[in-house]
């Protein structure tokens, strides 16, 4: 696990092409701090920041094949190396090295662009053919690890991270109109597209390949869901197969990510989802186990009962960090620094605390519970989409409406709604049937109502734009054949997860402290076994999540294997506009900092902060607006602006 | 009496949750156009409540009542001649 950067084609003299890959490698360092390396030839160069995991003593980076044709950098890791190089070596390929990054040289000897097909593991790698001139970008089929590019001419860039590429010459932070749109209707820009203008991530699932200034890219997996017809009512013994299967397949998901040199821990968060992964290691027969989770002072939030329960039943040296509005508003700065993009709540902030106290105990390594809610109907929208669905169907029903009260039981905003109110707020209207997105348009018009506070310019820039409309233009053919819930999972799973979910709160928030997270439910073994899995096993009635609880069940105490979801969530608006208002807050939301951004209009921002700063509760809406328009400006005052990180804190002082 | 009614209320929902003036009919939905969300009604039920000095019960949280400046301004009025017809204190601001 690492930073990797790198470029080719750039004509710059030697000296000054190892200049600027220093610099890239040195802003992704906070990645791998345990060791950096280079290797810069006539048109290629690539860069290392090394987190030592295997291979402690060899396994460094950048790494060459026999005869220095081949070199690679790889971030992450490939789970079933072991496989794989007795298969290689089986072909007659000898290694140096017992590292996983060299098993992927050679399986590229054999195989070529091809080899990521044998490849299971959460990696983001650059590979250079200096026979083919050829420089190859893969990213893993979930999209744990970021990858980012930008071409120049002839030359393309690639890093981990986007600060890494704004360490070119002529690579310029600009915020994109589109990107924003995009953020504040789906919570994401639409990969591969990036909050930055001319500045691309290279999609989950996908490898790039560049030759003489040509870029071809390619799609080597995707989830891919059944046909609904496909679908009837399973069998008892259809079920009890798909238990066994997700039971066996969990279990050797986790085993291999226990792969390590180092120790491995667990976040235990409380719920189904990190309770299982525990578990699951506890069966592969670990002595020690320590885990980690996040506590809240409301109750609102925290889940501490449970964590204490579940670290309790399966033995664990429990760790929590107890996280106030307070600290989210502070380290929120820091927060936008490694997720490089909108964020509409601020739940990463706790994650990137919990990612300093797994570090600080030691603990390189750690396993989460991150993917169940997509791959298995965790999430409410499931629920939200299958009665507005029977509702549309039975509109004069006065039994399905009442169902709405059973949605999202946590946010008492929602449940302290008249009845007549939610049912308007609810009602379907789309036809189900007709509409690809039927799944997701009240959150999309939630969060879209956000753009009210677009100034006049941005709204100029974006006139005639439906993001929508690039979305659905990117859907694979098969969508429409596909159970309702199988498409919404897929909204779900191929683009909020790796685009929001992940980044924001997965992979950056741990390697904003050097902890690389692991995450056996995305396995793409139990990705691709979960899509075959018939709906009503996975979301059975209102149960979310039913095959999982039912192959696992067994292994959890009996309070969390029954408990329903309760989303990991944070205060919001209160982190910034209570009384100890963060003084960046007060300056990035200034009618003078919000006109110098130019995205949002003054007025309207000044009125929001003024409404929220006055109430003790804020609504749905107004909350993600005021994240959201926090996370803007900061965007700009970190990556377009650079240099000006004075005023927020410290941690940001390397940018300047 | 009116006029002055629909006055404050468009002025509240400008400002609470159009936070801009565009252009809003009396007659458009703040649900379907997507200004208040499921959570930010009771923001306007307790604007109405001070404002006007009124008490509006449970069952009278109906999109009926409040899903437009009209019927927003529609339910006051009628609000406000209940209470002075009781001979309450239907006050005006």
């Amino acid at each position: 696990m690492c930073g990797i950067a790198g470029f080719i084609n750039r004509t710059e003299s030697r000296e000054e092409q190892q200049q600027i890959l220093s610099s890239m490698v040195a802003a992704v360092s906070h990645r791998g701090p345990d060791g950096r390396g280079f290797h810069v030839a006539p048109d290629v160069a690539l860069g290392h920041a090394r987190l030592s995991v295997i291979d402690l003593s060899y396994g460094s980076q950048p790494m060459c094949n026999e005869d220095a044709s081949i070199w690679i950098t790889l971030n992450g890791e490939v789970f079933n190396y072991l496989e794989l190089r007795k298969r290689l070596e089986a072909a007659g390929h000898v290694f140096r090295t017992r590292s996983d990054t060299e098993t992927v040289l050679h399986a590229y000897e054999e195989d070529g662009v091809q080899c990521v097909d044998a490849l299971n593991g959460d990696f983001a790698f650059a590979l250079w053919d200096s026979r083919r001139r050829q420089l190859m970008l893969a990213r893993d089929r979930l999209g744990v690890r970021p990858l980012y590019y930008t071409m120049r001419g002839d030359s393309l860039a690639f890093a981990s991270e986007v600060k890494a590429l704004l360490q070119l010459p002529d690579v310029n932070a600009e915020l994109d109109p589109l990107a924003l749109d995009q953020a504040f209707t789906f919570w994401f820009p639409l990969a591969p597209r990036t909050p930055f203008r001319g500045i691309n991530e290279l999609p989950p699932g996908h490898v790039l390949v560049a030759v003489d200034g040509a870029i071809t890219t390619k799609q080597y997996w995707r989830l891919q869901f059944l046909p609904q017809s496909h679908d009837a009512r399973p069998s008892r013994r259809c079920e009890e197969a798909c238990t066994a299967e997700l039971r066996d397949l969990l279990l050797d998901a986790t085993r291999i990510r226990l792969r390590a040199d180092v120790e491995v821990g667990a976040y235990l968060s409380g719920g189904l989802d990190s309770t299982v992964t525990t578990a699951l290691i506890r069966l592969t027969g670990t002595n020690r186990l320590r885990t980690f989770s996040v506590a809240f002072e409301s109750d609102e939030y925290d889940e501490t009962r449970f964590q204490r329960e579940a670290a309790d039943a399966l033995q664990t040296d429990h760790y929590a960090i107890l996280c106030t509005a307070r600290s989210i508003g502070e380290a929120f700065p820091k927060v936008m620094y490694h997720a490089e993009r909108p964020i509409l709540r601020t739940a990463p902030a706790p994650l990137l605390a919990l990612s300093a106290l797994v570090r600080n105990a030691g603990v390189k390594v750690v396993m989460t519970g991150e993917g169940a809610d997509e791959l298995f109907a965790g999430y409410d929208i499931f629920k939200e989409d299958a009665v507005r669905r029977l509702w549309a169907h039975h509109p004069s029903s006065r039994r399905l409406p009442l169902l709405l009260r059973r949605l999202y039981p946590y946010m008492p905003a929602i449940q302290s709604q008249p009845q007549l109110y939610l049912e308007a707020f609810f009602r379907p209207s789309t036809a189900p049937d007709a509409d690809p997105f039927f799944s997701h348009r009240p959150r999309w018009a939630t969060t879209s109502a956000i753009k009210l506070f677009f100034s006049d310019d941005l709204r100029d820039a974006l006139a005639g734009y439906d993001a929508v409309e690039e979305l659905a233009a990117t859907l694979p053919p098969e969508f429409a054949s596909w159970h309702p819930l199988s498409r919404a999972q897929y909204l779900e799973a191929a683009y909020l997860l790796p685009s929001y979910i992940l980044s924001s709160q997965g992979d950056r928030m741990a390697m904003a402290n050097a902890v690389e997270a692991r995450f056996p439910f995305l396995d793409h073994r139990v990705a691709d076994l979960a899509a075959r899995i018939p709906p009503a096993l996975r979301l059975r009635g209102l149960t979310e999540k039913h095959i999982l609880r039912k192959s696992m069940g067994h292994l959890l105490p009996t309070n969390i294997a029954n408990r329903p979801k309760q989303p990991y969530r944070a205060p919001d608006a209160a982190c910034f506009l209570g009384p100890e208002m963060p003084g960046y807050v007060h300056d990035l939301l200034s009618p003078a900092a919000i006109e110098d951004v130019g995205c949002f209009d003054p007025s309207s921002v000044a009125k929001l902060v003024r409404k929220c700063a006055g109430r003790p509760t804020v609504s749905c809406r107004d909350g993600m607006a005021i994240v959201g328009i926090l996370s803007v400006q900061l965007l700009h005052h970190l990556f377009v602006r650079r240099g000006a990180a004075s005023s927020v804190s410290s941690p940001m002082a390397g940018v300047a | 009496m009116q006029p002055d009614i629909e006055r404050v209320v468009r002025e509240f929902v400008s400002d609470n949750y159009l936070y801009r003036n565009i252009p809003i009919s009396p007659d458009d939905s703040l649900i379907a156009s997507g200004y208040v969300d499921s959570t930010g009604i009771l923001e306007l039920v307790s604007f109405l409540e001070t404002t006007f000095s009124l008490e509006i019960a449970d069952e009278e949280l109906i999109p009926d009542n409040l899903d437009s400046i009209g019927r927003i301004t529609r339910f006051v009025d009628r609000k406000l001649s209940e209470a002075s017809g009781r001979g309450g204190n239907g006050q005006r601001p």
